[in-house]
């Protein structure tokens, strides 16, 4: 079914937070105003991606990122024309041209670079496609997200969506257990180490934001970020006075509040 | 006489009403008013300005109430006093309409900070082509493994039945749990 809408309403960021949290494997098919981009996905890491008409064989990556001269370029389209760009790739490394890690590296800045492309779309349909694939005879990289989603979110300036997101600093922060989940391999910025550094059950935002000097909107942005790249999660904070006792029974009884609950379940299940 | 209540929250047009509709003895109650902002008009012809109100009868000394709230911000004043007392609370949200999964994460937020009550998730309209599916929902209202999610089509009493069955499940598994 269905994994579409436009990007005013639901953006990059967010897109990229949900193939990351939900390891997809398939391509990201967005409809800008002027271009198409088609960004493919292999469990939920960035394996490639190209937009509208832009070149982007091989040897045009490394010719844009200066891996090969002008001369070299054309040498190598005379040579290479009917190569496919795995072919291409092992041709360089055996020639001593090139390291495999270069050319990874370059292929990763040069997808990467799409992808910061669609941070400043606002506007475009987008559509998730299982089946489609990265061709096979294109060289795929294997990214982690979350940087890009950290850097994505850091774009997101508006107060008001903000507040949205995180309607009240009372709430304190953990790290997510989720697998895979690595704050090692982040880059993040100073300011946003020093609230990962204050990350404990027992503060909330709001001393958070205190302790590391920040204003309401840098809190909510840094926090937005992190969420955003499944790294925390919102809790209730431990110690915190508790919540005005809520009296969700019209009887203290615990035994007969469980009674209770049974009625309504069985009376529901009879309907 | 006892009567106890659930809390029925979401975006505009979710379909709350429709899901209390499907449920409720009575007819719902609700305020319906003419919206006269023109973005919601598109959107809908009327919508709930004040709140619904359904009904279901347990036996001769137990009443269950459902509430319905305004999802809109605006209203947001009344979420605290809808809050108070109720033994859960389900969101509904429309899965075909991403644009509306930011207001349903902040509702979430805002109920989950006001009390500590169970809550579920509908994942409502499933009978539409354009519907997200379901894990897709959870991962983008970034709701917590525990939370449960469940596919719905309002209009559908089964898929309404269920939903509240697993919210009462959850209120069980708490109190079991001594929560
Ligand atoms: N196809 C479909 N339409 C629905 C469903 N639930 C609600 N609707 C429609 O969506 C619109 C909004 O529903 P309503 O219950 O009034 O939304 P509310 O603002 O949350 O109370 C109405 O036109 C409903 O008929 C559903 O599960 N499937
Ligand atoms: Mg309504």
């Amino acid at each position: 079914m269905a994994l579409r809408g436009n990007l005013r309403d639901f953006t990059i960021t967010q897109l990229l937070n949900l193939i990351n949290l939900a390891r997809k494997t398939g391509t990201l098919i967005v409809e800008g105003p002027n271009e198409t981009a088609e960004i493919a996905f292999r469990e939920g890491k960035l394996a490639y991606a190209k937009i509208g008409q832009e070149e982007n064989g091989l040897a045009m990556i490394l010719h844009r990122s200066k891996q090969l001269s002008a001369n070299q370029y054309e040498v190598v389209l005379q040579r290479a024309e009917s190569m496919t760009d795995k072919e291409l790739g092992l041709t360089l490394i055996n020639a001593g041209y090139i390291s495999q890690e270069d050319i990874l590296a370059n292929l990763q800045q040069y997808f990467t670079d799409i992808i910061r492309r669609l941070f400043t779309w606002v506007e475009g349909f987008f559509r998730f496609e299982n089946d489609i694939l990265p061709q096979e005879d294109r060289i795929n990289i294997r990214l982690d997200l979350e940087n890009l989603i950290i850097e994505g979110s850091r774009q997101l300036r508006e107060l008001e969506q903000l507040q949205d997101e995180i309607p009240t600093l009372e709430m304190a922060l953990k790290f997510t257990e989720r697998p895979g989940a690595n704050l090692q391999s982040v880059n993040l910025s100073v300011e946003e180490w020093r609230v990962v550094s204050f990350i404990d059950p027992k503060n909330t935002m709001k001393q958070i934001a205190n302790a590391a000097k920040l204003n309401e909107l840098e809190i909510r942005r840094i926090v937005f970020g992190l969420l955003q790249a499944g790294l925390v999660e919102l809790v209730r904070a431990e110690g915190a006075p508790a919540p005005k006792p809520v009296r969700m029974f019209p009887t203290e009884d615990r035994e007969e509040q469980k009674t209770l609950v049974n009625r309504l379940i069985g009376r529901i299940r009879s309907m | 006489m006892q009567t106890v209540k659930m809390v029925v929250t979401g975006p505009f047009s979710a379909g709350k009403t429709e899901l209390i509709r499907s449920v409720s003895e009575i007819d719902v109650v609700s305020t319906e008013r003419k919206l006269t902002d023109k973005a919601e008009r598109t959107v809908k012809e009327a919508t709930t300005v004040a709140m619904d109100f359904g009904r279901i009868t347990v036996d001769e000394d137990l009443v269950l109430y459902l509430f319905g709230t305004p999802g809109q911000k605006r209203f947001d004043f009344m979420w605290e006093i809808l809050s108070e007392g109720m033994l859960g609370f389900i969101v509904v949200v429309d899965s075909t309409r991403p644009e509306t999964f930011r207001e349903a994460r902040s509702i979430l937020e805002t109920f989950r900070a006001y009390a500590p009550t169970p809550y579920v998730v509908a994942a409502n309209k499933q009978d539409l082509e354009d519907a997200w599916e379901v894990e897709d929902v959870r991962n983008a209202l970034r709701l917590d493994p525990k939370i449960k999610i469940l596919p719905c089509v309002a209009s559908d009493r089964d898929t309404v039945k269920t939903i509240l069955l697993e919210l009462l499940y959850s209120i069980l598994e708490e109190m079991e749990s001594g929560g």
